[in-house]
């Protein structure tokens, strides 16, 4: 899929070319094979034929050690859905999902309009709330783990003390609020992507709707319910559906953050395969909780893509 | 244009320089590890999981081998303790190319598959060096040996231990005329001890790991506290569940009044305990010996002994290191085999140096040394190695396993307050149902 898209979206330069380039398209070349063929084995290789294997081992009694792999049939899927470990970080990842979307959607598009709108020094805004993105995981896993969040000592701690409040809060270690710390730390390190496309949709649309707006009268409230919100609604489409699929796949800020804990309150599905296959040496049940997560987020991309599409014909 | 194709060429010139050095590194690093030794030396590659204090002493004695055995092409490797270890040590025994010798926790080596991961020791060649069975305590040395052969050589006991703040000890009237602790039985007597110091400084009188990732310290003063009641958590061939009751209730129950009533510091995480110990002012630290560099290196006043009796026997939870033989295609006959008998007898019988970090040497002649003995305060608790609780052998069970940090989380649970003692025994036994009920993975070992 990722492979026509680029192929052919140099090829339609504007609407009118495009039939056209679906033309060329489907014409089968021996020339195109070619140039995408590095692409294909590499794809084959690493994506394909793991994803095949995989549904092999989750169909095994398969284990670390490569041995004694025979075949069990649907055991592990029907252990699976019966473990209650499962279900527990299956519901901690849709509960980070649905947590940390929401704000991670609203703060990105809030931001992306204070900067558009605040014309001093813009780069630095910009620079501000994207620099975080930058950082790799383990670096915003540290950072929260060894200076916002340590009870009594730590910055966020420090920080409400400074308004003569004494938390010594448990931030990361207290079960009631340890998920929220994650979503807090995630949120501030990841919102500079949203807002970078938040930001890209704003600056396209045309300055002639507002001017028009203007001359008709309208007020800069009505402007931005009126021509900003609506024209930023397939943005928002596509960022969350690319932020809900991000936060489904959430694994290093809590590995590192938490380890899961504590007592698995923070643990998503994704670490309970790695525990399984990796901890509890059983490969074949981890490829068969594994599955049963992929089916899940097969699930929602296509719901999404579904709504999507229908917000995208509303809005034509 | 010109200019970003030149770019694109040096950067593919320096990804194949890349590549070729990784490859080269590669080769050096594991694959070739007959070809890497120097022309007539034996090869011999030795994997461990000891950071820390720990890592230095092993280091500083895998050098002195090296020095008397200049024939031994020696290399050493230290990887991260835990999951990542056994993960890979796994594999590389599955593969048929592990290392020639490396370290395995005792407890874990009924779930090591022996017999396929694993290779039996030579116990006619050890006996030419000096090492024979009558030199160890005879249950750990049983602990190594599956279906008659010999699969792990003991180097040590890591037991739970009880650190002590001498300063605060002495000002609330604990110790003897010598400056020891005075001998402390019942859970009682214990829980006087810990009011009479909390009294003397203000502060809770106890720290112990009690929450975090991986939290395992509330599993290990439970398996100690419990064992000392005589109860087992698994039957003796680790097959069911063993866990009495009435035993573990009156365990957790002691446990959960230890924080509720401000004895113990009841939130706190492993760095954070050894922190608060650190800090001067409380008088007890429950932990492994492992932590004596550390409060030694603080300049603390402090000493350490066993875990007193408070429900019984004076046992306490413990682990051992071993040497084990990882399964290789090509082990028997070899050079490399006869140099890992080799290692591993020689590092027995140096392990007073290896005691240095806390551990109590498992090699009997060892306890008796002067130089042991001159060890203070390491060789103060050494008649421990005679009541050590090791898990029973349960492929799930083990330093690092599947079942520490499992039940470590529940227990955590009655020191934070979370759960009730009660709620957290049936917790705990839903949990250890299900590890008895998951097929073994990496099989029984023995036959295959």
């Amino acid at each position: 899929m990722t492979a026509t898209t680029t192929v052919a979206a140099p090829a339609a330069p504007d609407e009118a070319a495009a039939p056209r380039a679906v033309g060329v398209r489907r014409r089968w070349t021996e020339h195109g094979l070619l140039f995408i063929a590095p692409f294909l084995l590499v794809y084959a290789l690493f994506l394909i034929w793991p994803l095949a294997s995989g549904v092999g081992m989750s169909l095994s009694s398969d284990n670390i050690s490569g041995a004694g792999g025979e075949f069990i049939g649907f055991d592990n899927y029907a252990e699976a859905l019966r473990d209650p470990n499962v279900w527990s970080s299956m519901w901690n990842t849709v509960w980070f999902t649905i947590l940390s979307t929401v704000p991670l959607v609203l703060t990105g598009m809030v931001l992306a309009l204070l900067a558009h709108h605040l014309r001093v020094v813009q780069w630095l805004w910009r620079l501000s709330w994207f620099a975080p993105f930058l950082l790799p995981s383990g670096v915003v896993g540290l950072l929260f783990l060894w200076v916002i969040f340590p009870s009594d000592f730590g910055f966020a701690d420090q920080l409400l003390a400074s308004f003569g409040l004494h938390p010594g809060i448990g931030w990361l270690t207290d079960e009631r609020y340890a998920m929220l710390s994650i979503v807090l730390a995630t949120v501030w390190w990841t919102v500079g992507f949203n807002f970078l496309l938040y930001l890209a949709a704003l600056q396209s649309i045309p300055q002639h709707l507002y001017e028009a707006a203007e001359l008709d009268g309208a007020g800069a409230r009505q402007r931005l319910l009126r021509i900003t919100l609506p024209m930023l609604r397939r943005t928002t489409g596509v960022v969350v559906v690319l932020q809900v699929l991000a936060s489904l796949k959430i694994f290093d800020q809590v590995y590192i953050m938490t380890g899961g804990g504590p007592d698995a309150s923070t643990r998503p599905i994704l670490q309970y395969v790695y525990q399984a296959g990796f901890t509890g040496y059983r490969i074949g049940y981890a490829s068969a909780v594994s599955y049963i997560f992929f089916a899940l987020i097969v699930i929602v991309s296509l719901v999404q893509l579904r709504l999507s599409r229908r917000n995208g014909e509303e809005s034509k | 244009m010109n200019q970003p194709s030149l770019d694109r060429r040096k950067a593919l010139a320096g990804l194949g320089g890349l590549a070729a050095a990784g490859a080269v590194g590669f080769g050096a690093a594991g694959c070739a590890a007959p070809a890497s030794a120097t022309a007539g030396k034996t090869g011999l590659r030795y994997w461990h999981l000891f950071g820390g204090g720990d890592g230095v002493n092993m280091a500083a004695l895998v050098d002195a081998f090296r020095k008397e055995h200049p024939d031994i092409d020696t290399e050493a490797t230290q990887l991260q303790w835990g999951t990542p270890y056994y993960t890979k040590l796994a594999m590389a025994g599955a593969g048929g190319r592990a290392p020639d010798v490396a370290v395995l926790h005792l407890a874990r080596l009924a779930g090591f598959g022996p017999g396929r991961l694993l290779d039996p020791f030579d116990l006619d060649r050890l006996a030419d060096a000096g090492i024979t069975p009558d030199r160890f305590p005879s249950d750990v040395w049983q602990r190594g040996a599956v279906d008659g052969k010999q699969y792990a050589i003991p180097l040590d006991t890591h037991p739970m231990v009880l650190y002590y703040n001498t300063e605060v000890c002495k000002k609330a009237g604990l110790l003897d005329g010598s400056g020891k602790l005075r001998s402390i039985t019942g859970a009682a007597e214990f829980t006087d001890a810990l009011r009479a110091a909390k009294k003397a400084t203000g502060a809770p009188a106890l720290t112990a790991e009690t929450l975090g990732p991986d939290c395992i310290t509330p599993w290990r003063l439970f398996a100690t506290f419990y064992s000392q009641t005589g109860g087992t958590v698994l039957t003796e061939d680790g097959k069911g569940l063993a866990l009495d009751d009435a035993k573990a209730l009156k365990v957790l129950d002691y446990m959960a009044t230890l924080t509720s009533e401000g004895l113990m510091v009841r939130r706190t995480d492993y760095p954070g305990a050894i922190g608060v110990f650190n800090g001067g002012k409380t008088a007890f630290h429950l932990n492994g010996e492992w932590e004596v560099s550390t409060f030694t290196n603080s300049k603390l006043p402090f000493s350490m002994t066993r875990v007193p009796a408070l429900f019984g026997r004076p046992t306490a939870q413990a682990d051992c290191h071993s040497f084990v033989l990882p399964h290789r295609k090509d082990r028997t006959g070899s050079a490399s085999d006869e140099a890992a008998h080799t290692f591993v007898a020689w590092m027995l019988k140096h392990s007073v140096d290896w005691a240095r970090g806390g551990h109590v040497p498992a090699y009997l002649p060892t306890l008796s040394d002067p130089d042991y003995l001159a060890l203070q305060p390491q060789s103060a608790y050494r008649d421990v190695i005679d009541d050590v609780a090791l898990d029973q052998p349960a492929w799930f069970a083990g330093s690092a396993s599947p079942m520490w940090i499992e039940l470590g989380a529940v227990f955590s649970g009655v020191l934070t307050g979370s759960r009730t003692p009660g709620g957290a025994l049936r917790e705990a036994k839903n949990r250890l149902r299900k590890l008895l009920d998951t097929r073994n993975p990496l099989g029984n070992g023995g036959a295959t």
